[in-house]
C-alpha cells in the first residue's frame, strides 16, 4: 500500500484549512466560459459506478474547459459487468493513458483503495455514505458568493445525515473554516454519534430550534425507500422537518437555502422554498464547474 | 515410514533446565520433563529425572508449558485450499506454539457428516499438529435441521457449530443444546443476530460513522448470547461455548450463566484484546473481521474478564483469505484475519507486559482452559501419562513479525511489522519436535 499520489482528493477530513482555502481561491479564478488550456493533452477518466447527473457532467465540462480529454466509464457497458475488479479497472485506465481518475462509487473507501495502488491522482466524486468532497467545496464556494467569510457563520444541516456523504464532507469543511454547525433530524437520521464527526457539532431534534438565527440552511434529500425501513413515517417527517416559508422566517433574514440535489419537492422542502429568493440550489450546480476545474488543475499540478 | 521418522517417534526426549508452568497441576517451578513413546514419562525437580533419554532439549531461560490448544481455526479444507490447507495451517499452528487445533466446519462443502470428519482426521491431510474437527450443528449450516450429532461425535468431532453463521432460530438452538446435553457434546455459537447486521462491515460507533460504513451494533452479539445462556440455564447438562466473544454485554450474560452453574464457556481472540474499531483507519481490510473490532469499553471489559477467570480460553479465529479477497472495497472484502503465529506474542506483549496478567494465567488460557472447554482428555496438562504435547517459549525474546515469512498460505494479518516480546522456541507434538526456532 502506498500514499495517495499528489493532487488526489479523497475527502475533506484530512485536508487542512489552508488547503481548502487554496482550492476555493483557485476556483474563483476559474471561468468555464473562458477556456484556459491548462490541462491540454491530459487525459481524465470519469469512472462512475453510480448514477449521477450534476457531478458527472460538471466534472466533464470542467475537464474540457481546461483543455483535457475525458473518457466516461460506467459499470454497465464496460468490463465491470464482466466481473473486473475495481483495482483491475484502475490499472486498465492507467494503462490506456489516464493522467487522473475521477471516481464515483457506492462503496465507502473505494477511492482510497484506488489511491493506495495507483500512482496517478484519484479524485473522489462520492463514495458510498462516506464523503463527497467536491460538493462540500462548491457549497463553500457558493456560501462565499453570499457571505464575506465563513468564519463565525452558523449553518444548519437538516435531514438524513447518517446516509449522507454530502453531510459528512460539509461538516468537515465548514468546521475547519470556523462555521458553527447544528445537525437536525430524527434519531434514525441523526444518531447521537454524529456529533463525534467534527469538533463542536450540535444536534437538535427540533427544526425550529435548529433554524433560529442561522445563516445557512442545508437540506438533504430524504429517500423514501430509507424511510420505509425506519420507524418514522413520511408524513411525520414532513410535519416535523420539511422546510417551509414559515419555518425559514426563524433563520436570519439573509439566510441562504442550499440542497445538493436532486430535490424532492413536497418532501424535504416546499416548491416555494426551492424556487424562493433565498434558495441558491441552482447556483450550487452552476458553481460545480469552476470548483471542479480547480480540483482538476490542482490534481494535475497546474494550480498556478 | 522412513528410518529417521521411526527413530523420532519412538525416541525419548528430556526437556532440561526450564521453568515449567502447568496451571492444571498448579506447578510454576523449575522442573525437568521426560517424554517417552508419545507420553509424559516423568516430571521431576531439576536433575532428578530417573529415566534415560535419547535426546535432550536445553530449556534454560525458557518456559516449558503443556501444548497450546486453539479452539477456533479455519483451515479451509475441504474445498478452499487456495486460502489454506490442513498441512499449511497446522505448520503455522506449530510455529505459533499450538499442538492442537479445533477446525471450523464452514468449508466447501460444510463438514456436516461423519465421513468429512474422518476425512479431516486422515493422515493424508499432512497435519503436523493434532486436528480436532468441529462438526456443523445443522445440515449445511443452514440453521434448519440438526445434523447427526452422535455420528459426528463417533467419528471424532469434539463439538458442533454453524460458525460463520449463528443458530438464530430459538427452537433449533434449544434442540441443539438438548441433543448436546444427551451426548455431553458442546454447542459452539457464533453469536450474531444477523437481522441487525445485514450488509454491515464493522462495529457501530464513531469510526463507522466517520467512514460511512454500515455497522453492527454490539447488541447483535449480546442479544444472542443472552438468549443462549438463558437456554443453557434451562436445559440440564447442556454445554454452550460462546465463540470469539467481543462485547461487554455478552460477558455479563456469560457471568450470569457461570454464577448459576450452567455449563457455559467462552473464548476471546488476540485481536479483540489488542485492537479497537478505530484501528480500521482508512478502510484497511486486514482489520475487517467478524465479530468486528469493538469499542474501548468492550476491550476493557474483555481484559478484566481475561484476568478474573471469566474467559476460558484464548482462541485465534485464524481465518486465512487470498489477496484478491482482501484487496477490494472494504464492504466487499472477506471477513477474517490469520492469527496462529501471533497469538502468544500478543498475549505476552499485551496481556502480560502491558496489563500485568501473570504468565501462569496466560498459559492457562492456552492450555488447561481450552482443554476443559471441549474435554480434550490427556491434554492441557503435563501430568504423567498425558500426551507428550509441549510448548516451549521465551517470554523475553524481542522479535518482529513479518507476514511475508508466515507459514500460512495467506497474508491477511493486521500485525505485519509489529514488534513483540515473547516467542515460541519449540513445539512438541506426541514427543516429536514439529517446530523449532533458534
Amino acid at each position: 500500500m502506498n500514499k495517495p499520489a499528489r493532487g488526489s482528493l479523497l475527502g475533506i477530513e484530512h485536508l487542512d484549512a489552508k488547503e481548502i482555502l487554496g482550492l476555493l481561491k483557485l476556483a474563483r479564478r476559474m471561468n468555464p466560459l473562458k477556456a484556459r488550456p491548462l490541462l491540454r493533452g491530459k487525459r481524465i477518466a470519469l469512472l462512475f459506478y453510480e448514477a449521477s447527473t450534476r457531478t458527472r457532467s460538471s466534472f466533464e465540462f470542467a475537464a474540457k474547459s481546461l483543455g483535457a480529454m475525458t473518457t466516461l466509464v460506467q459499470s454497465s457497458g464496460s468490463s465491470i459487468e464482466k466481473g473486473e475488479s475495481l483495482l483491475d479497472t484502475g490499472y486498465t485506465l492507467r494503462a490506456v493513458g489516464a493522467d487522473a481518475i475521477v471516481i464515483r462509487h457506492p462503496s465507502a473507501g473505494a477511492p482510497h483503495l484506488m489511491a493506495q495502488h495507483l500512482d496517478i491522482p484519484i479524485i473522489n466524486a462520492g463514495d458510498g455514505m462516506h464523503e463527497h468532497p467536491s460538493q462540500a467545496l462548491l457549497d463553500a464556494f457558493t456560501i462565499l458568493k453570499h457571505k464575506k467569510s465563513l468564519k463565525g457563520l452558523q449553518a444548519t444541516i437538516i435531514g438524513d445525515i447518517l446516509h449522507s456523504r454530502v453531510a459528512r464532507s460539509a461538516c468537515h469543511l465548514l468546521t475547519k473554516l470556523g462555521v458553527k454547525i447544528t445537525l437536525c433530524g430524527p434519531p434514525e437520521f441523526v444518531p447521537e454519534v454524529a456529533a463525534t464527526l467534527a469538533p463542536g457539532l450540535r444536534i437538535t431534534r427540533q427544526i425550529e430550534e435548529g433554524l433560529r438565527g442561522t445563516d445557512v440552511v442545508m437540506l438533504l434529500r430524504v429517500q423514501k425507500e430509507r424511510l420505509a425501513g425506519q420507524k418514522i413515517r413520511v408524513q411525520d417527517y414532513i410535519a416535523r422537518y420539511q422546510m417551509t416559508a414559515a419555518r425559514l422566517k426563524l433563520a436570519k433574514r439573509d439566510a441562504i437555502v442550499m440542497h445538493p440535489g436532486p430535490i424532492i419537492r413536497g418532501l424535504e422542502l416546499t416548491a416555494e422554498i426551492a424556487d424562493g429568493p433565498q434558495s441558491v440550489i441552482v447556483e450550487e450546480v452552476h458553481n460545480g464547474v469552476p470548483t471542479r476545474m480547480a480540483i482538476l488543475a490542482r490534481a494535475l499540478g497546474k494550480a498556478k | 515410514m522412513t528410518a529417521k521418522s521411526q527413530r523420532e517417534t519412538s525416541a525419548s526426549l528430556l526437556i532440561k533446565g526450564g521453568q515449567l508452568i502447568d496451571p492444571a497441576a498448579k506447578i510454576n517451578a523449575p522442573m525437568d520433563v521426560l517424554l517417552r513413546d508419545g507420553r509424559v514419562a516423568e516430571v521431576a525437580l531439576p536433575n532428578k529425572v530417573r529415566g534415560s533419554a535419547d535426546e535432550k532439549f536445553d530449556a534454560r531461560g525458557l518456559i516449558v508449558a503443556p501444548g497450546f490448544i486453539d479452539l477456533h481455526v479455519h483451515l479451509r479444507e475441504p474445498g478452499q485450499s487456495y486460502k489454506e490447507t490442513i498441512a499449511s495451517g497446522t505448520a503455522a499452528a506449530a510455529a505459533g506454539g499450538f499442538t492442537s487445533v479445533c477446525t471450523m466446519p464452514n468449508t466447501a462443502p460444510v463438514v456436516d457428516t461423519a465421513e468429512w470428519v474422518t476425512w479431516l482426521r486422515s493422515p493424508e491431510r499432512g497435519a503436523v499438529v493434532n486436528v480436532f474437527p468441529i462438526g456443523a450443528a445443522t445440515r449445511g449450516s443452514r440453521g434448519q435441521t440438526l445434523s447427526d450429532f452422535a455420528a459426528l461425535q463417533r467419528a471424532g468431532a469434539i463439538a458442533v457449530t454453524d460458525d460463520g453463521k449463528p443458530i438464530l432460530d430459538d427452537d433449533i438452538m434449544r434442540m441443539a443444546l438438548r441433543l448436546g446435553a444427551e451426548l455431553n457434546f458442546p454447542v459452539v455459537q457464533h453469536a450474531e443476530d444477523t437481522r441487525l447486521t445485514e450488509n454491515c462491515s464493522m462495529h457501530e460507533g464513531a469510526t463507522s460513522f466517520r467512514l460511512g460504513l454500515r455497522a453492527m451494533p454490539g447488541a447483535a452479539e449480546a442479544g444472542i448470547v443472552d438468549r443462549d445462556v438463558t437456554l443453557a440455564q434451562q436445559i440440564r447438562e447442556s454445554r454452550l461455548h460462546v465463540a470469539h466473544l467481543s462485547t461487554s454485554n455478552a460477558l455479563k450474560s456469560v457471568r450470569r450463566g457461570k454464577r448459576a452453574k450452567a455449563r457455559v464457556t467462552c473464548e476471546v481472540t488476540p485481536h479483540h484484546f489488542t485492537l479497537l474499531d478505530e484501528n480500521v483507519g482508512e478502510y484497511d481490510t486486514n482489520f475487517k473481521m467478524n465479530p468486528p473490532l469493538r469499542s474501548a469499553g468492550d476491550r476493557e471489559a474483555i481484559l478484566v474478564a481475561l484476568a478474573d477467570g471469566t474467559v476460558d480460553a484464548i482462541a485465534t479465529d485464524h481465518a486465512p483469505h487470498a489477496l484478491h479477497e482482501k484487496q477490494v472495497e472494504f464492504e466487499r472484502a472477506a471477513f477474517g484475519i490469520t492469527g496462529l503465529e501471533t497469538a502468544l506474542a500478543l498475549a505476552i506483549t499485551k496481556l502480560h507486559r502491558e496489563h500485568k496478567i501473570p504468565l501462569t494465567r496466560i498459559v492457562e488460557l492456552f492450555t488447561a482452559g481450552p482443554a476443559r472447554v471441549f474435554d480434550l482428555r490427556g491434554r492441557g496438562s503435563l501430568a504423567r501419562g498425558n500426551f507428550a504435547d509441549v510448548t516451549i517459549f521465551d517470554p523475553r525474546k524481542r522479535w518482529t513479525f513479518e507476514a511475508a515469512k508466515s507459514l500460512s498460505l495467506s497474508r491477511n494479518t493486521p500485525f505485519d511489522g509489529w514488534q513483540f516480546t515473547g516467542k515460541v522456541v519449540a513445539t512438541i507434538v506426541g514427543g516429536k519436535i514439529v517446530h523449532r526456532t533458534d
